[in-house]
Formats: structure tokens, C-alpha cells, sequence
């Protein structure tokens, strides 16, 4: 599904947050929305996934606007995984999953058969079988986020919005989660603070800079050491890791003395 | 479900890649569920491994224990009349050709213990309800059907009927509790009118309402009762089932099985505001309507239940907690077994009241929080939560 806004504008409280961005993400396409805290990331995540009414602009779903789609037609086009994943709830991992088919059934019915298969799938794909039956407050972070990528699939969507879905992973599950993201047939749009990760799995980069999009491209085009400097205020070095994909190596914040010594490259951001 | 959906009837983009053509070049592809999965254990209904039937089944019993609990209690009293007794005051009443009892006794049952029993069945359920749907609604555990701010509204305006005189003879007690229950809620939604009706927000506006109609409540209270008054207006906010006559009876019956209906209706929301209000608007939850929509709901079911028969407290607490802990949190499970939960405990707790310390009669609600408390003690300390 081809996911597209036209001069979006969005604003809180008369602040203005997302000013006249326009997307236009491919089917099938991984993209990533990049920037600084701030910058306007979840809310034009939230905008495309029709959880906020832009003051301005047009979001459209395979060239259709959604603007008067009822929650529920949407939530059966796209799920949306937020970032906030604590919550002091009772519920089983495989219900948390299940919520998942909500969209697809009458207020009246329990789960079926479908149901239950499609949540067992979803499960399964993010390796949380054994955890299935877990309540959820017994899971770390990082089961957290995975579940709610499952209950994501859960809602088998056209296209998948996320908000930082790697904050609380380890490294391994990072990779496993970008992997799947980057495999799936859906159209991908995830918000990173890991330029990195974004370069490596994404086949385009959205780069935000005070509810603006400022640049938007293959990583290798969006990603220089000048835009790094100005949206970022980083001292930043792209290079390219043995695989061939760009990386950043940062020497610090901008404004900070450069070391004598070669720099020991840092964690991303 | 839109048509293009039924193309991907088989979830095969849930597949790893490998797998993935293989599902696009043949019709459909269906998952299989895991291997000595039982029908429950993937899905979520109820607690793991339990069938629809074994469910049903289940519910069943329950229902049945409500039937057996209130027909059983209104043998509870000062006076009994035996099975055989009741059977002759039930069947005289719904015109079936048997021998009556004496007037006064049948009065005593017809006239005042049953639809006492009836009326704390269908307030238990209420209270009940209302504590799970407000405990989900503002994702607060100690939430109860008090929160609103609606049974200081219905005190406030039944001691100003009962203290001032104002209304007496066109309202009573139960229409001027009623009276300000509604116009405690009425304030709650304009104070709420402009906002997401967020979480927080209505605890702090339902904290809010609820002083101030406490402190008109003691200001009617401390400026004009005498001892006997406060000594009567004290029982009924304690909340006293024995008020409870045909018409108020009649009245509950009718609002509290459709409030019921519309919370199990909205299962599904409440299931999904666990997590908050975008992931449930994400899920095609429309968050702020459900919201409105419970509140009035719970809103109207509680300003009956204390219009009726006073606060009568913990119910709406711990029942809810109690039962979560026994069914699960799923509402579509959870909201019908906490109607009977509710209800069979009230049931059992006035027949209590009306017998434990005779002839004196004891409020229900001072029994429900002597009872409450060591329940709910266990309840936190079997999820290992003390």
C-alpha cells in the first residue's frame, strides 16, 4: 500500500509541530523517519497512522484520503506500534497479541479460529511462543516492544508505523526487529534515533528538522556530515562498514574540542 | 471486512521470506495452530486452556449461584417461614391457586424482604460493573464507582432533602439523591467538556466534583440537623438496602441489565485502553466516544444504586479485583462475572447485616468493608503484590 500526505501541518495548543510535510512511501518500502528530539517525528507518525487530524494537508492510503475513514477502516489498512510500551496490566502476552483482531471483529464476539491462528503466527514470527501464556508485567522492556510488534502483525496490516520500536532492545533483537521490518512485504515507516540502523535496513531516510522534512533519499544521500552538523549539532564522520553500508561515526557533540588522538567511535545516539 | 482483505485471508506476509512466495502463487495459505495448542490457549477468551463450552458451562453455574443465593436469602432474617412458607408467598403473589400466609407475614416477605434481596442483587452488580469498566476507562486500580463524584452529588442532595425539607414531598430521599447525583455529573462533564477526557483528567475532575459536594453535604449537615437527622442521614450514607421497596426495585431492574449490556458491548475497548489511547485508536477504538459513553453509563448506574439504596462502599473495589484475578482480565469475560460476583456477594452481605447483630440492623456497607478488606488483603497478597 502506498502510503502518501501532501503538505501536512499539524499543530498543538496554536504550536506548530509538523509543518508542510509531504511523504510518499512506496509499497513494500522501508523507510525511516530520522531526527532530532522534538522534531516532529511521532507526531507525523501519528498523523499518518489517522491518530491525529492534520490542521492542514492531505494523508492518503493508495491514493485514497483517509481524512473520513471511520478508526476502525484504518486499523485494518495500518497498525502502529508506540513508544511507550509500560502499562500495569493483567493481561497474557497472547492477549496483548489478540488485541490485535480487534479491528476485525463485531463488539460482540469473542476470538475465532482465524484469530487465533493469525495471533499464534504473530507470536511465533517474533519468537514469543513460550512466552505466549507470560502475564505481561513479568516481561522485560524488550519482550514488551516485541509483543507489541506481534499484535501489530496481529492486525495483519497493509502498512506498519512505528515509534522507535528499537529503544529498549539489545543489540540482537535491534538487528532481528530491523531484518523483519525490512523483509515484510508491508510498507514501513519507523522513527530511529540509530543513524546507523536507518542506514543499513532502510531503503530511503525522512529527515526531520523543527516539523520540517529537510531531506529525504538513499541513506547515502541524506546522510552527509553537513546535515548531521546542522540538525543534529554533531561532529560526524559517514564512512562505510565492511558490508558496504554508510555508517556514522561520531567525534562528538558540534562545538566540543576535537580530540588529538583518533576518536573511539561512540554509541549512536 | 473489506474484499481485499479476504485476498490475504492466510497471513502470509506473517511468513518468513522463504515461505512468502510460495503463499502468493497458491490460493491461500492457513496457519495451522501450534502443535497441543488447545482452542483457548492462542486465542484470548477466558484463562488458558478453557474451552467455549467449558466457559458456558462455567457461567451457567455461576448464574445459578446467584439464583440459589438470592432465593436462599430472603429466608435469612428475623423472621423465616421455611421453604414450603416461601414457596406459599410466591406462588399466592404470581396468582397460582395456594394457600396464603397470614397477611402480616406475607407482607414481610413480598413487601420488604424480597425486594430487598432483588435490590441488592442488581446494586451488587452495578457496583460491581461500574469498578471495572472506571478501572479500565482511567487505567487507575483503586478506581470504584464513587470516582465520578456521583454518590457525593446523590448525598448531597438527599440530605437537602431530608435536612432542609426542600422537595420532600414531590421528591423523597431517593428523588433528591437522584436529583444531585445527575447534577454531579452534569458539573463533571462541563468541567470535562473541552478536554480528551484523558485519564488523569477525570480522576482529578471526579476528585474534584466529589469535595465539593462532600463539603455541601456536611455544611447542610453541620448547619441545620439536629442529632436524630445526622443519626439517619449517617445510616444512609453508610448505604442500608432496607429501604428498598417494589418501585425502586422496578426501577434498577430496568437501567442496571442495560447498563450491563451497553459496558459488555464495549469489551473490546476497554481491553484495548490498556495501553492507552493511541495504541486503542490504532486498534479502530474511537477512544473518545467509548470514553463518554462508559462515563454516562457508569454515571447512570451508580446515581441509581446510591439514589436507591445510600453509598454502600467497596463493592465496586474489590469484587472487580476478586474476580480479575479468578476469570482474567479480558473484559468480554470479565464484565459478566463481576455482575454475578457483585451481586451474589451483596446478596449475602445484607442478609448479613439484616441477621448478625439483631434486632439491630447494621448499614451493609460497614459489612462490605469488614468483609472487603481481609478479601482484598488476600487477593493482592495471591498475586504476590504484598
Amino acid at each position: 500500500m502506498r502510503i502518501t500526505a501532501e503538505d501536512l501541518s499539524w499543530s498543538v495548543a496554536g504550536t506548530p509541530v509538523v509543518r508542510g510535510v509531504g511523504v510518499d512511501i512506496a509499497p513494500g518500502e522501508t523507510v525511516a523517519l530520522l531526527g532530532p528530539n522534538g522534531s516532529g517525528k511521532s507526531s507525523l507518525l501519528r498523523c499518518l497512522a489517522g491518530l491525529r487530524t492534520p490542521d492542514a494537508g492531505t494523508v492518503r492510503y493508495d491514493g485514497e484520503s483517509v481524512r473520513d475513514w471511520s478508526a476502525r477502516r484504518i486499523a485494518r489498512h495500518v497498525a502502529f506500534v508506540d513508544q511507550n510500551t509500560g502499562a500495569d496490566s493483567d493481561l497474557r502476552v497472547a492477549d496483548v497479541v489478540g488485541l490485535g483482531r480487534i479491528p476485525f471483529r463485531d463488539r460482540w464476539r469473542g476470538p475465532d479460529a482465524t484469530d487465533r491462528a493469525v495471533v499464534a503466527a504473530a507470536l511465533e514470527h517474533l519468537g514469543l511462543t513460550a512466552l505466549a501464556e507470560r502475564p505481561w508485567k513479568a516481561l522485560s522492556g524488550g519482550e514488551r516492544q516485541r509483543a507489541h510488534i506481534a499484535r501489530a502483525l496481529a492486525q495483519r496490516p497493509y502498512g506498519l508505523l512505528l515509534d522507535e520500536p528499537t529503544n529498549h532492545l539489545d543489540v540482537g533483537h535491534q538487528l532481528h526487529l530491523m531484518e523483519l521490518l525490512a523483509g515484510t512485504d508491508q510498507t514501513v515507516l519507523v522513527a530511529l534515533h540509530d543513524l546507523s540502523l536507518a542506514a543499513r535496513y532502510c531503503d530511503r531516510l525522512l529527515l526531520l528538522h523543527h516539523g520540517r522534512l529537510i531531506a529525504s533519499g538513499p541513506p547515502a544521500a541524506v546522510l552527509t556530515a553537513e546535515r548531521l552538523a546542522e540538525v543534529f549539532e554533531v561532529d560526524a564522520e559517514l564512512t562505510t562498514d565492511a558490508l558496504g553500508h554508510p555508517q556514522v561515526v561520531y567525534r562528538g557533540p558540534l562545538g566540543a574540542p576535537v580530540p588529538a588522538a583518533p576518536p573511539a567511535p561512540r554509541p549512536a545516539l | 471486512m473489506p474484499a481485499d482483505q479476504n485476498i490475504r485471508s492466510g497471513a502470509e506476509h506473517l511468513l518468513p521470506p522463504a515461505l512468502r512466495g510460495r503463499a502468493l502463487t497458491g490460493d491461500t495459505v492457513t496457519i495451522p495452530p501450534r502443535p497441543g495448542a488447545s482452542a483457548g490457549s492462542a486465542g484470548s477468551a477466558g484463562r488458558p486452556g478453557r474451552s467455549p463450552a467449558a466457559q458456558a458451562v462455567l457461567l451457567l453455574l455461576a448464574t445459578g449461584a446467584l439464583a440459589a443465593s438470592t432465593v436462599a436469602a430472603v429466608r435469612v432474617g428475623t423472621a423465616d417461614v421455611g421453604w414450603s412458607g416461601l414457596a406459599r408467598v410466591l406462588g399466592a403473589h404470581l396468582g397460582l391457586d395456594v394457600e396464603p400466609l397470614p397477611p402480616l407475614l406475607d407482607s414481610l416477605i413480598w413487601d420488604l424482604r424480597l425486594p430487598r434481596v432483588l435490590m441488592a442483587a442488581l446494586v451488587g452488580a452495578s457496583l460491581a460493573v461500574c469498578g471495572v469498566v472506571l478501572q479500565a476507562v482511567t487505567r487507575n486500580a483503586l478506581a470504584d464507582p464513587y470516582l465520578l463524584g456521583v454518590s457525593s452529588g446523590a448525598s448531597a442532595g438527599a440530605v437537602t432533602v431530608v435536612v432542609l425539607g426542600v422537595g420532600a414531598s414531590t421528591l423523597g430521599v431517593t428523588g433528591g439523591a437522584l436529583a444531585g447525583a445527575l447534577l454531579s455529573f452534569g458539573l463533571l462533564l462541563a468541567l470535562l467538556r473541552r478536554t480528551g477526557l484523558d485519564s488523569a483528567r477525570i480522576v482529578l475532575t471526579g476528585v474534584v466534583v466529589g469535595q465539593l459536594f462532600t463539603a455541601l453535604t456536611s455544611l447542610v449537615l453541620m448547619a441545620s440537623a439536629d442529632a436524630d437527622t445526622t443519626r439517619a442521614v449517617t445510616h444512609w450514607l453508610l448505604g442500608s438496602i432496607a429501604p428498598a421497596r417494589w418501585d425502586t426495585v422496578a426501577v434498577c431492574a430496568i437501567v442496571t441489565p442495560l447498563g450491563l449490556v451497553a459496558a459488555w458491548l464495549c469489551s473490546h475497548a476497554l481491553d484495548g485502553l490498556a495501553f492507552g489511547a493511541d495504541t486503542a485508536a490504532s486498534l479502530g477504538i474511537g477512544v473518545r466516544h467509548t470514553r463518554m459513553l462508559l462515563l454516562v453509563v457508569t454515571a447512570v448506574l451508580t446515581a441509581v444504586a446510591v439514589a436507591s439504596v445510600g453509598a454502600i462502599g467497596f463493592v465496586g473495589l474489590i469484587v472487580p479485583h476478586g474476580v480479575r484475578f479468578l476469570v482474567g482480565p479480558l473484559h468480554r469475560v470479565l464484565l459478566p462475572y463481576a455482575a454475578l460476583a457483585g451481586a451474589v456477594f451483596l446478596v449475602w452481605t445484607d442478609a448479613l447485616a439484616r441477621v448478625a447483630f439483631a434486632p439491630r440492623e447494621v448499614p451493609v456497607g460497614v459489612i462490605t468493608a469488614l468483609l472487603g478488606v481481609p478479601l482484598f488483603l488476600l487477593v493482592l497478597r495471591r498475586r504476590g503484590e504484598l
